[in-house]
């Protein structure tokens, strides 16, 4: 939890920073999802199945898109409540 | 009831909802015409955004690029589904917050300099415009095989019926038929997937049909594995493209995706910046919704054509006895055969039946009454890899239409494809004509050549822009030139090399300054316009790719050309003024949107 903030500024800043520790998770899952899974490693994951496809072949057709979706709205309620805590809200 | 007639009826139909909802939506104001007002919600655009987005190619030609590339084709699923993410994590909240009309405005604003906006607006409209030109050409496709009118007349009528909603409209009429676009669009190719899936595999949904088991135990990936093998062509779940050519081509569509202006505006017409957040959350939604049934229709749909051309014994089938879908597609050159073996029955197997792999139709008959080549392939073929030549040129670009006729699902079905085929052709246009116009009336006469001009002014420029931007782009449509395929990837390229870094770093990177922008714009716009025109009209050959990288994927090298660039500039250039600190200040938090 954020101290209470001497000026606007440090605030703004703080705010700021968090915003982007955040992009930085929720990036770093969607390079994994998609390059990682989907493309680098998508042999090595063809070894297993899941729900009767390769799992890399899964990956890369199907499970890449499920996750990009679940980002884009986990990002969306993480940001709302990082407004809220720094008072910065609409 | 005939196909014709209830095509006639369904595209009729969808076509007075558009028209309606013109009438409906007339816009008053520039802020009307530009960003309907900025009152949309956040689950309507996000309709309107999908819509936007899903063109000619998503909707037509991405199942045939799957179905023919296996998972060489998951570059473009991934690539124009992740795209979205960036959209939503690094530009869409910001611009929002931004508050104005345009990406040159963000751009021109941001950077504090006319020559930034200048080159923005340069990109924003070639950009558009290729990717326009496919758009109509779409339409008349459509119109011309299932209404058998000419090409010409279905690129009109698609104009007329543009010109209704987006010159009268602006942004608010094409919002509000993109988002009924949207369901018509979804509901046709839905319909026929679920169809397909239910029939091949028991599945109602496509996504978990495509992993199903058959009867014999093996799963539908495994059994088109074992197809395509003994056909001689590859399996369908391997890939032959490099993965650093997939990376690549993955990253360009991505960041291209996000950086394209007809899809960024979308963003802007929102109440505010949780709004444009939610907004892009639901535009990915709905195309999911989509997306990740393609792969489930592309695989049935290679089944199914296998099956149909070489028939049960896998023999192949005699050409007297092909369904009508064969000839009608023959007959519009997407399809053809050249009898390699001379025993009178069509054969599918890997190999191109016409030198240099597109088929070239001599104007003559056979004695079976069908369409000869005059550049017949040779004919040869490896007898231990497949059992006979290929005597078939199929048009990747059929087997979404093609597929309810194949799987002989019943009429109403087809011409509901028709309809949403228009639908994805006809919204995407009209976002596109929209940045043009805005692209001319705002940022080139508003804020360029004439400032002082008063609203209606501008909007009469709007409306005037928007009317040539059409014309011009029916024009390419009717005579369309040569290259529009080649140029398609550069629209991608493109914006990944100048609009898209020139965003990211205006956001999150305080220092730069618009020297090192405009330079780094300058490097990914003639770098990528070099490499592409280089390869694709002055003969370079593969051998002498850059690292590698095909001209379609180039574009992600020149992105990160354009960033180590514009770093590198900035360096070496004074840091931006006052006032352009204060308007990186106020993007970055969501309080106190508002219009300038």
């Amino acid at each position: 939890m954020p101290k209470p903030m001497s000026t606007h500024q440090d605030t703004v800043r703080a705010y700021w920073r968090a915003n982007l520790r955040l992009i930085g998770i929720y990036l770093g899952i969607w390079f994994a999802a998609s390059y990682g899974c989907g493309i680098l490693f998508v042999d090595l994951l063809d070894q297993y199945s899941l729900f009767g496809y390769p799992l890399g072949f899964w990956f890369a057709q199907q499970g890449s898109i499920y996750v990009f979706v679940l980002i884009v709205w986990g990002y969306m309620f993480s940001m709302n409540r990082l407004d809220k805590q720094y008072d910065v809200q609409e | 009831m005939t196909l014709n007639v209830l095509t006639f009826l369904f595209i009729g139909a969808s076509f007075a909802l558009y028209i309606g909802i013109a009438i409906w939506t007339r816009a008053g104001s520039t802020r009307e015409f530009y960003i309907a007002g900025g009152g949309v919600s956040p689950m309507a655009n996000g309709m309107a955004t999908a819509a936007d987005w899903m063109s000619a190619a998503s909707f037509l030609s991405l199942a045939g690029v799957i179905a023919f590339m296996g998972r060489d084709g998951s570059a473009f699923l991934m690539g124009w589904t992740g795209g979205y993410v960036m959209l939503a994590l690094l530009l869409a909240p910001y611009l929002r917050k931004f508050g104005k009309f345009t990406v040159p405005d963000f751009i021109g604003d941001r950077y504090d300099a006319s020559l930034a906006r200048g080159l923005a607006l340069l990109c924003a409209i070639l950009i558009s415009f290729i990717y326009v030109a496919g758009q109509m050409r779409g339409v008349g496709i459509v119109f011309s095989r299932y209404l058998q009118v000419q090409i010409e007349w279905g690129v009109l009528i698609g104009m007329a019926i543009v010109f209704c909603y987006a010159v009268l409209g602006g942004m608010k009429g094409i919002t509000y038929t993109q988002v009924a676009q949207y369901c018509v669009m979804i509901c046709a190719f839905l319909v026929p997937a679920l169809f397909l899936s239910l029939l091949m595999s028991g599945h109602l949904l496509p996504q978990l049909g495509l992993g199903a088991q058959l009867d014999d135990g093996r799963t539908v990936l495994q059994t088109l594995d074992e197809m395509l093998t003994e056909l001689g062509f590859d399996p369908y779940t391997q890939g032959q493209r490099s993965t650093w050519d997939r990376f690549m081509l993955t990253l360009v569509l991505m960041c291209g995706t996000a950086g394209l202006p007809h899809i960024i505006v979308r963003f802007f017409t929102v109440p505010n910046v949780r709004d444009a957040r939610e907004s892009a959350g639901w535009a990915l939604v709905f195309i999911a919704l989509l997306y990740t049934s393609v792969p489930g229709v592309a695989a049935f749909g290679r089944i199914n054509l296998i099956q149909t051309l070489n028939g049960p014994d896998q023999q192949g089938v005699a050409y007297e006895a092909m369904p009508d879908w064969f000839r009608t597609w023959e007959g519009a050159g997407l399809i053809a055969w050249h009898d390699h073996n001379g025993d009178g029955r069509v054969q599918y197997a890997a190999g191109s039946v016409a030198d240099g792999g597109r088929p070239v139709f001599s104007g003559e008959r056979g004695e079976m009454g069908e369409r000869l080549l005059s550049n017949p392939s040779s004919g040869e073929f490896d007898p231990t890899r497949q059992p006979f030549a290929s005597e078939i040129y199929i048009d990747h670009d059929i087997l979404v239409l093609a597929n309810p006729e194949i799987a002989m699902l019943p009429e109403w079905v087809v011409a509901l494809v028709a309809a949403g085929a228009v639908a994805a052709a006809l919204s995407t246009a009209a976002g596109l004509l929209l940045v043009i116009s805005t692209s001319v009336s705002h940022d080139l006469m508003k804020r360029t050549l004439r400032p002082n001009m008063s609203d209606r002014q501008e909007l009469r420029f709007a409306r005037l822009s928007a009317v040539l931007a059409l014309l011009l782009a029916g024009y390419f449509g009717i005579n369309p030139p040569g290259f529009v395929a080649e140029v398609v990837a550069l629209a991608f390229g493109l914006a990944a090399a100048t609009v898209f870094p020139a965003i990211v770093l205006g956001i999150f990177c305080r220092r730069m300054n618009s020297a090192g922008a405009v330079s780094g714009m300058l490097v990914g716009l003639f770098s990528t316009l070099a490499y592409v025109i280089y390869f694709k009209f002055m003969g370079g050959q593969e051998a002498q790719w850059v690292l590698g990288v095909s001209p379609e994927a180039f574009g992600a090298l020149a992105m990160v050309l354009n960033f180590a660039t514009a770093l590198v500039v900035m360096c070496l250039t004074p840091a931006p003024p006052e006032s352009v600190q204060r308007l990186i200040d106020n993007v970055r938090i969501p309080r106190g949107t508002r219009w300038q």
